[in-house]
Parts: C-alpha cells; sequence; structure tokens
C-alpha cells in the first residue's frame, strides 16, 4: 500500500522541479535531455502497472459470476455481477463480513486515535521536559521501533493467558495503542516545532502543562500527528498475526483473519472463493479512503519530520 | 517457540506412555487405565470446541438443544496447518486449550507425543464405540495402544478415480483399472492433445494416499522409538511410476488449486482426476463446463483385481490435555460424529463424509449426483472407505514433512532432481526434524 502510493507520488514530486529546470535551461544551459526522461517515466509506468495490475485484476474477478471466473479471461470483464457478488457476501453466515468490517474499524480507527494520542504526548514529554533517565528512556523506545511485532504476539498471549483476557476485543485493541515509531517522530517533531518560549508563555498564562499541550503543542504538531495516525491505522488494519493467535470467537475477527479462515476453507466448500475475492476488493477501499483523504497531511508531515 | 519447549518435555513422557500403557500404574495421567476416573461432573457445565469446519454451528445447535446442562460453545480459526494447530500449541502451554479441538488425522501423532490429548478410553461408551467407525480410522485416533481413545474419528477421504466418461468413451479408450492400463490410457490421451491428470506437486497428503494405497508406511512406531521410511520399496514403486509419467510428459503440471488448474480441467485438457470423496465437489465448482460428462470408478490397482485404495483427508474430534470436564466433552464429541442428524448437518454445510460405517447410508449419499451424470458416486467411495489399509501410521511432524518434500516435488515437476531425490532428502531432513525435537528416531 505504502509503494503503491509513494510512487505516484515521487512522480509528482519529481516532475515540477524538472519543468522548473527546463524552463530556465535557455539561460542556464542545463537541460535534462529527452532519453533520460523517458527512461524515468518509462520505470515510473512499469511500478504503477506493477502495483495497480493486481487491484484491476481484483476488481474485475469481483465483478465476475462463479462460472466466468474460471473460464473467461483473468483481466477483463465477462457479465458484470459485481452488486449481485456483494449482495451474496454480505448475505453469507448472517452478514458476518460486515461485522469484520466494523471490527476492523474499529481496532484501527480508536485504536489508531488512542496510540496517537498517547504517542503525543510521550513523545512531547521526552522532547520538553528533562528529567532524570530520559535519553535512556528514549533509547528503550527507539528500541522497540526495531522489534517487529509478529515477534511480540506470542509473549503477549501469554501475558493475556494469565489475566485470562484472550479471545476478547482487549487482547487485539490494548496492543494497538502502543506506537513506538509515533513516540520517536513526536519527539522530533515536538522538539522542532514547538518552541520553548510558546510554552513560557502559555505558563505564564497561567495554563496547566496538560492544557499547554491539548491547545497550544498539539496544534504545532498536527502534520505529524497524522502521519503517526496513518501510520498506525494501517498496521493495525494490516494486522494479521496478532488476531490469528489470540482471537477464536468470530464475531471479534478483524476482516485480514476473517477472510484468511475463509481462504483456508476453499477445499471443503470450493464456492466459497469468490467471496474471499470480493471480500478482499472491500477490506482495501477503507484504506484507499483513509489514504486519498489525509495523504496530503501525511506527505507534508514526512517531508517536515525528514528535513528538521 | 513454544513448541519446541512443550516438544522436548512431553516427546519423553508420551513416548514412556506409549511404552507403558499397557501396565499404566496411574500417576497424573490416570484415566488410561480401564475403570479409570471419567465421570460426570457436577451441574451444568460450559465447554468451548474449536472447529474450522464451516457451518459447525448447526450441528451443535441440535445438540444444545438436546442438552440444557452441556452446552458447547464453538471457536473457530483458520485450518489446522493454517494456524489452529499452532494456536492449539500455544493454549496448552498457556493452558487455556478448548475442551475439544478439530484434529487431523495425519496431525494426531504430532499432538500425542506432545502430550496434547486426553485418553478417553474410560469415558462412558467410547470403547464400545469402535464397530461404530469405519476400521482404519479406529487405529488411527488409538495408535494400536490398549485401553486409549484419544479422539473420535469425524469424516475422512477415501479415494478414488474421478474421469472423464464422454472422452474416454468418445476417443474409444477402455477406462483403466489397473495403473499399467492408466498408463497406457496416458499416451493415448496425449495424442489426442488431452493430459490424463495433473502431478499435484504440492498435495504431499495426495501423494501419501497413492503410496497409501500400495501399502507404503512412511512412519511407524514401536513404543520406544519412531521409525522414518519415507523411501520404501512401494513409495519408491509409486514415484517412479509417477516420475515416468513426468518424464515422458504424460501428465500436466499445473501448480494445483490455481485458476490455471481449474482452467485446465474445465477446457477439457485433463480428463482424470485421482482424489479424495470431497474432491467431487471441488471439480463440479472448478470445472462447471464440464457437467453431466463426469464419473467415479475406483482407483487404478497395482495388480489386476485388486482393490485398495487410499486416503487422502479427515479428521477427528479431540479431547484436549487439560480439559475439566473430559467426561461431557468424550460424550459430545462421540454424538457429533455418529448421529444421523448431526452428519447431515455437517455434511450439507461442510460437505463432510463420515468416518462411521452407518454414515455413508445417509440418504444424501443414496443420491445420485447430477454432474456425474446421475451416477450415486458416494456408493464408490463407500467401497473405498472399507478398502483403506488400517496400518499407515503419520508421523509426528508431517508439517515439516509436507514441506520438504514439497520443495523437491516442484523442482521435480521443472526438471530438477526427481520424485525419489526429492522423498530421500525429505527422509533425512525429517530424522534431523525428529532429533530437534528430542523425538527418539531409529537411524
Amino acid at each position: 500500500m505504502t509503494a503503491t502510493t509513494a510512487s505516484p507520488r515521487s512522480a509528482n514530486a519529481v516532475t515540477p522541479r524538472r519543468a522548473r529546470g527546463s524552463g530556465s535551461s535557455q539561460h542556464s544551459g542545463i537541460r535534462e535531455s529527452a532519453v533520460s526522461r523517458t527512461i524515468a517515466m518509462a520505470v515510473m509506468v512499469v511500478a504503477t502497472l506493477y502495483f495497480l495490475t493486481p487491484i484491476w485484476w481484483l476488481f474485475v474477478a469481483s465483478s465476475k459470476t462463479r462460472a466466468d471466473f474460471t473460464t473467461t479471461a483473468p483481466l477483463w470483464f465477462a457479465d458484470f455481477a459485481l452488486f449481485e457478488n456483494i449482495a451474496a457476501l454480505f448475505d453469507y453466515r448472517n452478514a458476518v463480513f460486515l461485522r469484520w468490517l466494523a471490527n476492523s474499524a474499529l481496532y484501527a480507527g480508536i485504536g489508531a486515535l488512542i496510540a496517537t494520542i498517547i504517542a503525543a504526548m510521550a513523545g512531547y514529554a521526552i522532547a520538553k521536559y528533562t528529567f532524570r533517565g530520559r535519553e535512556t528512556l528514549f533509547n528503550v523506545i527507539l528500541g522497540g521501533v526495531l522489534v517487529p511485532a509478529t515477534a511480540l504476539a506470542l509473549p503477549l498471549f501469554l501475558l493475556f493467558s494469565q489475566v485470562g483476557a484472550t479471545n476478547t476485543i482487549w487482547a487485539v485493541f490494548l496492543p494497538s495503542l502502543v506506537s513506538p515509531f509515533g513516540v520517536y517522530l513526536s519527539r522530533i517533531y515536538a522538539a522542532a516545532s514547538v518552541p520553548d518560549e510558546i510554552i513560557e508563555a502559555a505558563r505564564i498564562d497561567g495554563a496547566g502543562e496538560v492544557r499547554t499541550f491539548f491547545t497550544v503543542a498539539t496544534r504545532l504538531m498536527a502534520p505529524a500527528l497524522v502521519t503517526i495516525f496513518l501510520f498506525q491505522f494501517v498496521a493495525i488494519w494490516n494486522n494479521f498475526f496478532l488476531p490469528l493467535i489470540m482471537l477464536r470467537d468470530e464475531s471479534l475477527f478483524p476482516v485480514t483473519l476473517g477472510l484468511y479462515v475463509w481462504n483456508t476453507q476453499v477445499s471443503q466448500i470450493p464456492d466459497i472463493r469468490a467471496l474471499v475475492i470480493i471480500g478482499s476488493l472491500l477490506s482495501i477501499i477503507p484504506l484507499i479512503l483513509t489514504f486519498l483523504g489525509l495523504q496530503r497531511f501525511w506527505q507534508s508531515g514526512l517531508a517536515n519530520g525528514g528535513l528538521k | 517457540m513454544a513448541i519446541s519447549t512443550v516438544a522436548r518435555v512431553g516427546a519423553m513422557a508420551a513416548l514412556t506412555a506409549l511404552a507403558l500403557t499397557a501396565c499404566s500404574t496411574g500417576g497424573s495421567e490416570a484415566p488410561g487405565a480401564a475403570g479409570g476416573d471419567c465421570a460426570p461432573s457436577d451441574g451444568p457445565v460450559t465447554l468451548t470446541f474449536t472447529s474450522w469446519l464451516p457451518g459447525v454451528e448447526e450441528a451443535v445447535a441440535i445438540w444444545n438443544e438436546e442438552n440444557p446442562d452441556i452446552q458447547v460453545e464453538v471457536q473457530t480459526g483458520p485450518n489446522g496447518n493454517g494456524g489452529t494447530y499452532q494456536n492449539f500449541f500455544n493454549q496448552l502451554e498457556a493452558g487455556n486449550a478448548p475442551d475439544l479441538g478439530q484434529i487431523e488425522f495425519d496431525a494426531m501423532p504430532n499432538f500425542r507425543v506432545q502430550d496434547g490429548l486426553e485418553n478417553i478410553a474410560a469415558c462412558e461408551g467410547i470403547l464400545e464405540a469402535e464397530d461404530q467407525f469405519v476400521p482404519w480410522t479406529w487405529s488411527q485416533v488409538t495408535f494400536g495402544e490398549e485401553d486409549a481413545v484419544y479422539a473420535i474419528p469425524q469424516d475422512t477421504g477415501p479415494m478414488a478415480m474421478f474421469y472423464r466418461a464422454d472422452l474416454f468413451e468418445a476417443a474409444g479408450i477402455p477406462v483403466p483399472t489397473t495403473w499399467e492400463e492408466y498408463q497406457a490410457a496416458a499416451a493415448q490421451i496425449r495424442e489426442q492433445g488431452g493430459y490424463i491428470n495433473n502431478f499435484s506437486q504440492s498435495d504431499i497428503n495426495a501423494f501419501a494416499g497413492l503410496v497409501w494405497q500400495a501399502g507404503g508406511e512412511w512412519f511407524a512406531n514401536d513404543g520406544e522409538q519412531w521409525e522414518v521410511n519415507l523411501t520404501g520399496e512401494e513409495t519408491t514403486r509409486v514415484a517412479e511410476y509417477w516420475q515416468g509419467l513426468i518424464d515422458e510428459d504424460l501428465v500436466a503440471v499445473y501448480p494445483p488449486w490455481t485458476d490455471e488448474w481449474n482452467a485446465a480441467y474445465n477446457s477439457s485438457e485433463i480428463w482424470t482426476w485421482v482424489s479424495a470423496v470431497w474432491g467431487a465437489n471441488t471439480i463440479a465448482s472448478g470445472a462447471p463446463d464440464t457437467a453431466g460428462n463426469w464419473a467415479v470408478a475406483p482407483m487404478p490397482q497395482w495388480e489386476a483385481g485388486e482393490s485398495a485404495a487410499g486416503n487422502w483427508g479427515g479428521s477427528t474430534t479431540a479431547v484436549l490435555k487439560g480439559s475439566d470436564h473430559p467426561y461431557e466433552a468424550a460424550q459430545f464429541a462421540l454424538w457429533l460424529n455418529t448421529d444421523a442428524d448431526a452428519l447431515t448437518a455437517m455434511n450439507k454445510t461442510a460437505n463432510i463424509y463420515p468416518a462411521t460405517i452407518e454414515g455413508a447410508d445417509l440418504p444424501v449419499f443414496g443420491e445420485g449426483v447430477e454432474f456425474y451424470g446421475g451416477q450415486k458416486i458416494y456408493e464408490v467411495f463407500a467401497e473405498a472407505g472399507n478398502n483403506v489399509d488400517p496400518d499407515f501410521t503419520w508421523g509426528p511432524t508431517m508439517t515439516q514433512v509436507y514441506n520438504d518434500v514439497a520443495d523437491g516435488f516442484s523442482g521435480a515437476v521443472s526438471g530438477s532432481g526427481t520424485l525419489l531425490e526429492a522423498l530421500q532428502s525429505g527422509q533425512s531432513s525429517t530424522i534431523d526434524a525428529l532429533k530437534a525435537a528430542a523425538i527418539p528416531v531409529k537411524e
């Protein structure tokens, strides 16, 4: 997903500079050859095709009837049955798929929101307050960035087992609230974009520390916060291994796990394959919408974070 | 990670148990001996049951209705090798395993060796239930131990040959009854531009079914140590037979379960599939244009006049170690897999083919199937089920065996190495894997 949206964007970022370059070339004599530009374009077209073809295939496959699916060309439409397929999906097992979508929205939406707030507070605190062990704490958190979430799933399962909380919403929700990368980004961003003078001024005006954070600091840190939210949203939405290990109750599954479970039943019920395909298509739509809606912030946030 | 720890501790315990069951003198693992403790619990109980069988809730609902004091709660997940087995092991380690779990026949030894199963032989009616099941399935859940039953067989996958009756007839090729005739037919079909079959490079358990039919055995356990024999006489014979078909381009080698594989059947390029009973739905779904043209015959034989069959797939309902209510769990498992209504419900939602002898007589199996030209195909499979060799033993690390051999097989179909070489390397990697898990193995 990241790569899909990143490549067209970098194309945009590059093109204006090139345009400006060639515009001034009449004076300076610097000119990029048509050859290199064509090659660059060709590479990007290939990359775009590479990333979009599977999505195209998914869309076309989702629109086919069960019989057409195996018998017609994979990359072009046959009888258009997209809406019948969606209806069949929603009809299957009392609309359990909608339940999964709602679960994913809950885990990813609320989870990412709270994760962002926690990360912002932690990052801000580390950036702006001086206390013993500050650097040690930060380094430990930074170390957390390097530990893949998958490696933590099993220890988390054993921990949750001890308190009898496996197979509950909390088993997936609570671990989603932690974002070491978010803390890291918040710290860097807070240090760069929230001047000490503003905090001083807020204190002199009588604002408490919490109020200063929520009314002053968060606004200055907004681009970073959107970035953290997006990263965390995508991470939770795509998180598969933790729910796989934690959840047994079908009504708690996120959409990724639910589709995977269906896919393993194909040898028993071959027809379920069609539902997996249409379900996969529907399951990526929220991600695409979130990206399209927030990518402007995301772009500037990343750029700022990187530059400063 | 969790597995290897459990394995190390469990392997020794289980193997000791395997050796000593006959003179089991109790200890903490008491319910093994006849007259051991498998008593009903006081008051109402709730059991948890993890199964990936689609729609198993419907069968469970019938039980819950009839047994208000023993309520069963269904939990689900991906199929066994897709994650549920690993989950069971994690849960056994954490002490919160479900009371009951679905476990396929080929994974049973793994759970036995890691001491993940309750012996329910002492529970009421369990030992007596043996007569209700197809013989080979019962030996799979007892491991040949005395006074031991570790699960109740649920469904099976007796194998037969699906074939295109119309194409064979039009070409004037007799339907093969031996593997020799099958090879001759393959050459004739190839001349017409088709393939007789597709060699399934990644379905190692299907290949095991072919070996099973030929009388081969991959594993043996004498109560003290395991013996691995992936390269025995019968296995070699089967491997060389199929290698010959591959070398002469008489079988297709599409990756199974893909679109191109379905398309090859749908376009009449491939004429037969030697597969299990549940494959009936796979073809019907993947090759809709060929409806009405298929038929089912027994597997081709190694010796003319024999009627040996293999088995591919099937599972059990096991009571997992640590269940607080083994009595009730055992009663439920027995009911689920013998009650006509339950079996009918599971057949309806998940196409299962029951492991009981009477299950083959359910009304749904007595009907002709339109896709197969109205043939009563389940009669062939019922016959096949009775002809499956009961002595075949699965090993304790089948997931690893499947993966390792599949690597070699996919090389072999693309021309690097042979099936036999893949099995040879699987043989040594399996011995290594058993050693790594501290499971005693004969060199």
